[in-house]
């Protein structure tokens, strides 16, 4: 006969020293959990509810400018500082840390319309509309700096003077090469006061440039002609150039995926294309109102920001048809330019109120040293929010977003009008033959033709 | 890629016998741990969400098969058996005889505590099972630690206990006294007296919605949420007094036996009952749920033991012979049933999860004189508690307890600290009352989308004849005063059934409908192209 019973000695279940860590045991069979999946959807509900309260995204507002902010860039070797200028020729250096200007960089004569900063981060390059290139000489941040709110001005390196006013400056990876975006396309190099290198194509001047994080000699550009154009440096003429219905503000290139690009559009949507294949858009990102002037992607790649002629600015996901996410204030009149920050945690926001703003990409984020189990706890509520938001009571709190009542009413009629529309479409193909109507695809409908 | 394959085919073949044994053990637990099938995403055309859907299902798969390893391999304690060799059975073993085999720490939970005085003792433990309450019928309440054997506290009422019941864990328990039920706080101090339930004869917990059930004299079911003191639910079930209640730990929902034999479950959000099951011919004594929530078990006076299947509401076996006043499932499985000063213990036999088969597997009686008024298997632990009419007992039944106990879960050495942050997310995790359902795991699933289909030609057509079967068959009223002939009677009838048949209008008009224009489609195509516009379109 054999016989055991269950016997547990107290050594083996409980801690030796008050020093040492309790012991945890688990046994993860479901029959000792009733009711799991009712627990699981009640912990969702509190994770949202959680998210709503803790959501603070606004951290400051950085000021100093007299006039509206037009540009900001960044400098990927140093976290900490942005750099901004405004519609009269003030160029400053802040410190995104205690928000405060570090150095100014006077010279402008007119609005400032491009910044940027070579990728060893020791050059800013800034172009306006007084026809001048300046190229300055970027300060090395030293210990002292943080406290001192410095007003130090300092004195350009060097300064262009050249025939057309600029629109808009980018410095390309890894090279010596910047290009400028005027009457034409311009490439020019640190040392030469002149352009290497120049494109055109018809007479309408050239909006916005942006160099190819992966390939250092592959740009996009924008036109005032509404299209979208891409160059390769090696070529003596463009490699791809499509046609929208409308002009598009800015461009920017996903930094994981770098053949994709995401072009910011006068009619309020974003399009995302392959580079290679641009007769048709990847994704259409639409939740604007009004024209999108400026967008960033995040260092990650999933996600990007974009700010809005309609005084907001919104984060969508880089596949997602809708965004994520949307920032406004009373303050904040229309935003010009927008950019993620380098550690993907903040977006920071340039506006028409001569103020920059800093929010965060994660507006429920807890900022600082977080423990580990404060961090498993937070992934925890995520992942189990993520599984229950297609519920309808978790949805409409994760859902839940106040906007401003302008973009609330203009939301309104944008949906009244798109369901006239189809409904008229509608109606119209089931009374006539079949195949007649032939409706194409939203990604497709925008872009006019392919040309070369 | 193909040669991969094909070498992993050749491993598997030559797997020696035993490998290939745990391997289907292994699987059935996966199956376990995949808590049913997966979704079926052939029928979805949104590919953004397939893929995702088809991603997270490889993540459950790997996830179920890791908890099945740590099953395997990582669990601190195996569970308990008795096993016989040869002729000997098991229900001939003795408790002496267990004693004898077994180790000194498991052999100090088999003691009698006799208390003569104070009338027949009702038991309830902690869902970790470390703590106890005794309620004896003349007013004795003691709240006990099991593990050190230790009184914690115990006071004497002076009025009869008819029920007694711990809240969600030992600072607070409930005892159903003469008038009015009370809680009491650990250290014995009354904390609350619940005036509106009137005299209570069964009070049961309900862990998950913090709800104290209870069905008093007069045969009323009352819910009460004990956070904030709220009733949620008074409901009259209408079959008079019982005092058989039991709550099913699966899903939450309370069954009463009456005694026209029927069993009923309620749910708070319903005047109604959500099933009433004709279980037994005469009054139902005691009802038990399985902690996996299939299983009922219930006895009726006429001495007959059914176990029923929940999924189907179906009588899967009957065992006969004795009246069993009390019934009890322990986390394994085990059922035991009590009568007089007997208590026997059945087993399931088959190892299948599909058909059961309870079958004797110990017994145990105790002194002439002792009725045993409550059994309750203590949690995680191999032992039975056996209330009786001289104080209480406890045997060891090899194989009845849970071996690995979750600390998130149920923690028998929870420390004062652990215990104070599990009470505060267990208040986090409170569920609604409106989450009590006879299937739990509807929750959190989507509605699947009716479209309403078109009935088809003969759903109409068998529709038709009823509504005629039925106008045909009601009785007209017999007027009086020579209003009553036959002719107008007929007359009358017929419209009735013309009425009927005139909400099913649309066959015959579509039929003529449809063939008049097929008739002028056909002439359209006999003429020449050019003179198709002088064809009849009628």
């Amino acid at each position: 006969m054999k016989i055991k019973t269950l016997s547990r000695s107290v050594d083996e279940y409980t801690r030796e020293r008050s020093q040492d860590l309790q012991r945890v045991f688990h046994n993860f069979d479901p029959s000792l959990r009733p009711m799991e999946k009712a627990v699981e959807y009640k912990r969702a509900l509190t994770a949202a509810k959680l998210e709503k309260i803790f959501a603070r995204p606004f951290v400051g507002a950085m000021d100093g400018h007299r006039d509206g902010v037009s540009c900001m860039a960044k400098n990927p070797n140093y976290l900490k500082g942005i750099f901004s200028a405004s519609m009269d020729g003030d160029i400053r250096l802040w410190d995104i840390s205690s928000r405060r200007t570090v150095c100014q960089f006077p010279g402008h004569q007119g609005a400032v319309r491009g910044l940027t900063v070579s990728t060893d981060g020791n050059v800013l390059v800034s172009c306006g509309t007084d026809c001048t290139v300046r190229l300055w000489k970027v300060p090395r941040p030293t210990l002292e700096d943080s406290s001192v709110s410095s007003e130090n001005f300092i004195e350009p390196a060097a300064e262009y003077v050249w025939k057309n006013a600029f629109w808009a400056v980018d410095h390309q990876f890894e090279g010596d090469l910047f290009a400028t975006a005027g009457a034409q396309l311009e490439i020019w190099n640190h040392n030469r006061a002149s352009p290497v290198q120049s494109f055109q194509w018809g007479t309408d001047s050239v909006i916005s440039v942006r160099f190819n994080p992966g390939e250092p000699d592959i740009l996009a550009t924008s036109a005032s002609d509404r299209s979208i154009t891409i160059y390769d440096l090696r070529m003596s003429s463009a490699a791809r150039r499509i046609i929208m219905m409308t002009k598009t503000n800015s461009i920017a290139w996903n930094p994981m995926e770098p053949m994709n690009l995401t072009a910011a559009n006068e009619d309020g949507s974003c399009y995302s294309f392959d580079g290679r294949k641009m007769d048709e858009a990847k994704c259409v990102h639409k939740d604007h109102v009004s024209a999108v002037m400026d967008i960033d992607f995040s260092p990650t790649g999933r996600e990007f920001v974009t700010g809005s002629y309609d005084r907001s600015v919104r984060i969508f996901p880089y596949n997602g048809g809708h965004s994520r996410e949307i920032y406004h204030t009373k303050r904040m009149q229309r935003v010009f330019c927008v950019k993620y920050s380098c550690d993907a945690t903040y977006v920071l926001s340039g506006s028409d109120d001569t103020n920059l703003r800093l929010w965060k990409a994660k507006a429920s984020e807890q900022l600082g040293v977080i423990l580990p189990r404060e961090q498993k706890k937070h992934e925890y509520n995520e992942a189990v929010k993520n599984r229950y938001k297609h519920l309808p009571e978790v949805k409409r709190i994760v859902r839940h977003r106040h906007l401003p009542k302008p973009i609330y009413k203009a939301l309104g009629i944008i949906r009244t009008v798109n369901d006239s529309k189809r409904r008229k479409e509608d109606r119209r193909r089931a009374h006539s033959a079949p195949g007649t109507i032939v409706t194409k695809p939203l990604r497709q409908r925008r872009i006019i033709k392919e040309v070369e | 890629m193909e040669l991969s394959s094909e070498d992993n085919n050749l491993t598997e073949k030559f797997l020696p016998p035993i490998e290939q044994e745990s391997d289907v053990e292994l699987e059935t637990k996966v199956k376990k741990y995949l808590r049913g099938e997966g979704a079926n995403l052939e029928t979805l055309k949104d590919k953004k969400l397939k893929t995702q859907l088809a991603s997270r299902e490889k993540l459950y798969g790997k996830s179920a098969k890791t908890a099945a390893k740590i099953e395997k391999w990582l669990l601190p304690a195996e569970a308990g058996y008795l096993e016989t060799d040869g002729l000997e059975k098991t229900w001939r073993v003795k408790q002496t005889d267990i004693a004898n085999e077994v180790d000194l720490l498991s052999s100090r939970n088999q003691y009698d505590i006799v208390l003569p005085d104070f009338g027949p003792y009702k038991l309830d433990f902690t869902a970790s099972g470390r703590h106890m309450i005794a309620g004896g019928r003349k007013g004795h309440l003691a709240l006990v630690d099991m593990m050190s054997m230790n009184l914690i506290k115990e006071i004497q009422v002076k009025e009869t206990v008819r029920d007694v019941a711990f809240l969600h864990n030992e600072q607070f328990f409930a005892a159903a006294q003469k008038k009015y039920a009370y809680i009491y706080g650990r250290d014995g101090t009354e904390l609350h007296c619940l005036k509106e339930r009137g005299p209570v004869a069964r009070l049961r917990f309900l862990k998950n919605h913090f709800l104290l059930a209870s069905v008093n004299k007069s045969g009323q079911l009352h819910y009460q949420d004990v956070t904030y003191g709220g009733m949620v639910a008074s409901i009259r079930t209408g079959k008079g007094r019982t005092d058989v209640m039991e709550v099913n730990p699966y899903n939450g929902v309370v069954a009463l036996g009456h005694s026209g034999g029927t069993v009923t479950m309620w749910k708070p959000t319903s005047q109604a009952p959500l099933v009433q099951m004709q279980c037994h011919p005469g009054p139902v004594s005691s009802v038990a749920f399985h902690p996996n929530g299939h299983l009922m078990a219930t006895s009726g006076k006429e001495r007959k033991l059914k176990i029923w299947d929940l999924r189907k509401f179906e009588e899967i076996q009957t065992i006969h012979g004795f009246h069993a006043k009390t019934l009890s499932f322990s986390q394994k499985g085990l059922l035991a049933a009590g009568t007089g000063s007997f208590v026997q213990i059945l087993g399931d036999s088959s190892g299948s999860s599909s058909s059961h088969n309870y079958s004797r597997y110990m017994n145990h009686s105790m002194v002439k004189g002792y009725q045993i008024e409550k059994l309750m298997f203590r949690p995680y632990e191999d032992v039975i508690g056996i209330g009786h009419s001289m104080g209480w007992s406890s045997i060891l039944i090899p194989g009845s307890g849970e071996p690995n106990f979750d600390s998130w879960v149920a923690n028998p050495f929870e420390t004062s600290k652990q215990r104070r942050e599990k009470e505060v997310h267990l208040l986090l995790d409170k569920l609604p009352p409106e989450t009590i359902m006879l299937d739990p795991s509807k929750i959190g699933a989507m509605k699947p989308s009716r479209r309403k289909e078109k009935p088809s030609r003969g759903e109409i057509e068998a529709e038709k004849e009823v509504a005629i079967e039925a106008a045909k068959s009601t009785e007209l009223k017999k007027k009086t005063k020579g209003r009553n002939k036959p002719s107008k009677r007929t007359k009358k009838k017929k419209e009735m059934v013309e009425n009927a048949k005139r909400t099913f209008p649309e066959q015959g008009h579509n039929n003529t409908a449809s063939k008049k224009r097929r008739i002028g489609e056909d002439a359209a195509a006999e003429l020449p192209a050019s003179l198709k516009r002088f064809a009849r379109k009628n």
